[in-house]
């Protein structure tokens, strides 16, 4: 099975020009490994408001791409969330989620995914126009470079394997994360609102 | 409906007058016409949620993109959305304009609003959430741009309490 660091590092270059949030836990420690940049904002909680806070960015910023990476875990608590983005589909907004169907930052705890709870089929049901699963790094690649290139809202849902780093804290102070991000946005030109 | 039109309408001027751009909301009896309004209002996004909660994710979302937001939520959705305050407005200093329908208060003639009429008061305070009334159409206008101000001053949730004296008309 696919590491979800190897998905973040095959993609990593196509994220310069996104806008993208993160949930909490392995997933923003892994991409900080491979460099933090200043359009990356990692909500280190409220576990399930990843999707929403990218459906308030990217309905704000029309002309901005938006690159949201979600987990099973996160998404399982606000499924409604899928409903509110599919209503309405934003053209900018793309919702990555990795399903390693686990809650791997409290210890592992098995997710309803890891008993046949499918997020791609559930994605579509709420009406989001375009769901894939993908569980190869190419196959990976290869779905985010396309929606990332190209307008509508997706949800790409990544099987992964259930490891991650030793640690999740990093440098990175949780305020300095958010002005710097917010200040990176107003620098944008030009504006799209 | 009982519900009133003219302090409905006042409500939504007042935040237009602040330059709220974004409008969360999920529907309840004393919001439907401000709902109607902020529908109807090209100029305004309003974005109909499953859950209250949403509504942090959404304005966080908006603030980083430099677009003002209000979320417009019953009391029980405020406290469906408590951990998202504590937990994203809070822990990341988000500003927030949440104007409340306060049910469950005097008056109340649904037995399924009055317990979430009691703890809202305590809860605001507990969670340190400055908080005023929209009480009377007279006030309203100067107390909504107060409580912008600070929630942009302060980059925290602020809570206006919508009333039934307000918002219902016997």
């Amino acid at each position: 099975m696919m590491l979800r660091l190897d998905c973040l590092r095959a993609i990593y270059s196509d994220l310069e020009k996104c806008l993208v949030v993160t949930i909490m836990g392995a997933l923003p420690a892994e991409l900080q490994s491979l460099g933090h940049r200043p359009n990356f904002f990692y909500l280190q909680h409220a576990m399930g408001l990843a999707s929403s806070t990218g459906l308030g960015l990217a309905l704000s910023m029309p002309q901005q791409k938006v690159v949201v990476f979600d987990g099973d875990g996160s998404l399982l608590m606000n499924l409604g969330s899928l409903t509110t983005l599919a209503r309405y589909k934003p053209k900018n907004l793309l919702h990555i989620v990795f399903d390693n169907e686990s809650l791997l930052s409290v210890g592992g705890f098995p997710t309803a995914t890891s008993t046949g709870t499918d997020l791609e089929a559930i994605a579509r049901a709420a009406g989001i126009p375009k769901a894939c699963t993908v569980s190869t790094v190419e196959d990976f690649a290869t779905v985010v470079r396309q929606a990332i290139a190209h307008e509508g809202l997706e949800t790409i849902v990544a099987k992964v394997e259930a490891t991650g780093p030793k640690a999740f804290v990093t440098d990175l102070g949780l305020l300095e994360n958010r002005f710097q991000f917010r200040r990176h946005i107003q620098s944008l030109v030009p504006k799209s609102r | 409906m009982p519900v009133s039109l003219d302090n409905s309408q006042l409500i939504y001027r007042a935040l237009k007058s602040c330059g709220i751009q974004m409008l969360s909301a999920l529907p309840e009896t004393w919001l439907v016409h401000f709902i109607q309004i902020a529908e109807d209002d090209p100029q305004m996004t309003l974005v109909r949620l499953a859950k209250e909660e949403e509504g942090v994710g959404l304005s966080a979302g908006a603030h980083f993109a430099g677009v003002k937001s209000a979320m417009l939520m019953q009391n029980h959705g405020f406290l469906a959305a408590i951990n998202g305050i504590v937990s994203f407005a809070h822990l990341y200093k988000i500003p927030l304009l949440m104007l409340i329908s306060y049910r469950g208060t005097f008056g109340e003639r649904d037995p399924w609003q009055t317990q979430g009429g009691n703890v809202t008061e305590p809860l605001l305070r507990a969670l340190n959430i400055p908080y005023s009334f929209l009480d009377a159409p007279e006030s309203v206008e100067k107390r909504i741009r107060q409580a912008h101000t600070l929630a942009e001053s302060s980059l925290q949730p602020v809570a206006l309490l919508l009333t039934r004296d307000l918002m219902w008309v016997e």
